[in-house]
């Protein structure tokens, strides 16, 4: 069941979310990587970081809170080591960028280029600003703008640039035009809300960093809502629906609120076999209802609602 | 590194009761064919329509061929997802991934091995005693806990161990204190050339002091919180000194959960050392 990211064919709507799918090599031990109708890696940044101190994470009701602070070997590893290994096996990657300024964003895309095997880059911007007294680009329609419109200028014009949103904000919609007019090609949303946990016994919070992303089930529908509200304003906008996916059922409900492709997260840590799993049942399910194609079924939920079931009622 | 973990729906063999703790034998033939000593599995808890979604991980305690493979772990009762475990009956499903981890590394030629287990983390040790024994090495015991019946193995410790030194912190079985406080004498008197250890990270750091002092190689098993436990999600690290002398934040569940012990930084466990590779200069991302 082909999928379009922007003007780019995948073989699937079923990707895999930033920050959940490891380099690819850990995830290929249970399944082929290279189906997945993308991975998306961890968010690069340009040094290497340590990330966060443990406990990074928390499990919640049907969620679970982390604070890994985008640990990562930087750019320079990433492309040495990293998107090579994916690239050489034909796996579709769509790169995930965190910085802390425009500046870095943009470094970045540069940096991405001229390199192989690049499917889309996804610009995280559930980052702080550094020049902002660390507010988040996703919280701040100008600043997201800003970042999107200088990697959409950096990168080659024939990879999608996808801006990733956050729930927790006053307006997404708002959030989401900035970035379709700063230059993005695509939309991706859920990124994580903002969570805390306090572990009781101890009397202190559970996360050692005190707050952390909340992600999982309990997050689906502040994730329907966004892309929702976000396909309503903008239809033209392709959109990667994301956030507490387990099952094909999951998956469509988003594809029905207005997603032409899927990302699995935080289900990936407790089923490996997750995305071939829920690209099957997505497709019994398309079947069961008669659809063709995905694109009939996106947004489809939006149809205006018939009130005529009395006429139509033999009684 | 783990050869290829699978994930097998499994169905449980036997329950039992050990003194404090539980014990599910589970047929799992995949997960029982890879296993080496060292390894550990994840377990999904709570059923198809829990709350709880992270899997829980616990040491392979035994593997036997019976059935086609089955595997042995032992838990403490420790919150919900325990709890749900310890309700397990003959019969019942539970799905498990593993094996997974860098299991024990084996000594090439025959030597004295000393095994420390402190409350469950004795689990692991005895099918690694197997193993030793199968390479004609020496094996000795030091178990530990707070109190005799968290002492978990001391009888079988004491069949195939040539010595077994107990320790509880009340005194209510071998001696009162810590294994810590035994090891020095243990390890002169049974002239060890290695140690493996595993338990909780405050026995972990004092067994590697006293190893470091009589100058003799340990293999620790450490624990950290983990919501995958195969390499995905980045959340179970620790800081780690590698080969080349740099400090790393390094996944348990795939570079370890053994390690040299002088390699773990065990003071700055829950920290990032201000030495470590990308350590903050700001403070960013999430
Ligand atoms: C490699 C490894 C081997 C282990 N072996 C054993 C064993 O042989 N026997 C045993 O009793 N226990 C073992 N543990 C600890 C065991 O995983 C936890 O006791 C268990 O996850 C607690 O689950 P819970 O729902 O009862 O408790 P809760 O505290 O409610 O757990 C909530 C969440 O925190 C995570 N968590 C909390 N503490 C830990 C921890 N120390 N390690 C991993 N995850 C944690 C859980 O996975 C879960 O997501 C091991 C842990 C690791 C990492
Ligand atoms: C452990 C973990 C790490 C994550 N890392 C990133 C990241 O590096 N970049 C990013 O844009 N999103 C990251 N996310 C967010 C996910 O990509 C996804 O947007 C979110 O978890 C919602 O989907 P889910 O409920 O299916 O997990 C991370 C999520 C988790 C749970
Ligand atoms: S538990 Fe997920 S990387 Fe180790």
């Amino acid at each position: 069941m082909r999928a379009y990211l922007a003007h780019v064919e995948l073989p699937n709507p079923i990707l895999a979310a930033a920050g959940c799918a490891g380099t690819g090599r850990e995830l290929s031990a249970f399944a082929d990587v290279t189906r997945f109708g993308a991975l998306t890696t961890r968010s690069i940044t340009m040094a290497p970081r340590a990330g966060r101190p443990t406990p990074r994470m928390a499990e919640t009701p049907s969620g679970m809170l982390n604070a890994v602070g985008l640990q990562g070997p930087g750019v320079e590893a990433f492309l040495a080591r990293e998107l090579p290994w994916l690239a050489e096996r034909g796996a579709r990657t769509v790169v995930s960028i965190g910085g802390g300024s425009v500046a870095e964003y943009t470094a970045l895309a540069r940096r991405l280029a001229d390199a192989p095997g690049v499917t889309a880059v996804e610009i995280n911007l559930s980052c702080p600003n550094v020049d902002d007294r660390g507010r988040v680009f996703a919280r701040d329609g100008g600043a997201a703008a800003e970042v999107v419109a200088s990697v959409r200028a950096a990168m080659r014009y024939d990879v999608p640039v996808v801006a990733k949103l956050a729930p927790d904000v006053a307006d997404v919609v708002a959030i989401a035009r900035a970035c379709v007019d700063g230059g993005a090609d695509a939309l991706a949303m859920i990124n994580t809300p903002i969570g805390m946990s306090i572990d009781v016994d101890a009397m202190r919070p559970a996360l050692a960093a005190g707050t952390g992303g909340l992600s999982g089930p309990a997050i689906r529908p502040l994730a329907v809502r966004c892309v929702w509200q976000v396909h309503a304003a903008l239809p033209g906008v392709p959109l990667i629906g994301m956030g507490g996916v387990t099952s094909g059922r999951d998956a469509l409900e988003l594809v029905l609120a207005g997603a032409c492709a899927v990302a699995v997260g935080t289900t990936l840590f407790h089923d490996p076999y997750a995305c071939p799993r829920i690209l099957r049942e997505l497709e019994e399910l398309l079947h069961e209802r008669g659809f063709d194609r995905l694109a009939d079924a996106v947004g489809l939920a939006h149809r205006p609602a018939h009130r005529n079931d009395l006429e139509e009622s033999p009684l | 590194m783990a050869g290829t973990p699978v994930q097998v729906t499994g169905t449980v063999l036997t329950t039992r009761r050990v003194d404090a703790y539980h014990a599910l034998t589970v047929v799992a033939p995949g997960i029982a064919d890879r296993f080496r000593p060292g390894h550990f599995v994840t377990v999904a808890v709570g059923g198809p329509q829990t709350s709880m979604l992270t899997r829980r991980a616990f040491a392979v305690h035994d593997v036997k061929s019976d059935y086609g493979g089955t595997v042995e772990f032992v838990f403490a009762v420790r919150g919900p997802g325990t709890a749900w475990l310890a309700d397990r009956k003959a019969r019942d499903a539970l799905d498990m991934v593993g094996p997974l981890g860098r299991p024990f590394p084996l000594p090439r030629d025959p030597a004295t091995c000393l095994l420390v287990g402190g409350e469950y983390g004795s689990a692991p040790l005895f099918a690694l005693a197997d193993a030793l024994h199968q390479r004609n090495c020496r094996v000795d015991f030091v178990l530990g806990a707070a109190s005799s019946d968290r002492v978990f193995g001391a009888l079988r410790a004491r069949r195939i161990g040539e010595t077994t030194t107990l320790t509880t912190q009340d005194g209510s079985l071998g001696m009162r204190g810590s294994v810590v406080d035994v090891l020095p004498a243990v390890i002169a008197d049974t002239r060890a050339d290695v140690v493996y250890a595993c338990g909780p990270m405050p026995m972990l750091r004092g067994v590697t002091a006293v190893c470091v002092e009589f100058d003799i190689p340990v293999q620790v098993s450490v624990e950290e919180a983990m919501a995958c436990g195969i390499g995905i999600c980045m959340t179970c690290v620790v800081p780690v000194i590698g080969d080349d002398g740099a400090t790393r934040m390094v996944r348990v569940c795939t570079e370890g959960p053994v390690f040299r012990g002088e390699r773990v930084r065990f003071d700055d466990v829950g920290t990032i050392p201000f030495d470590a590779l990308g350590a903050p200069g700001g403070d960013r991302g999430r």
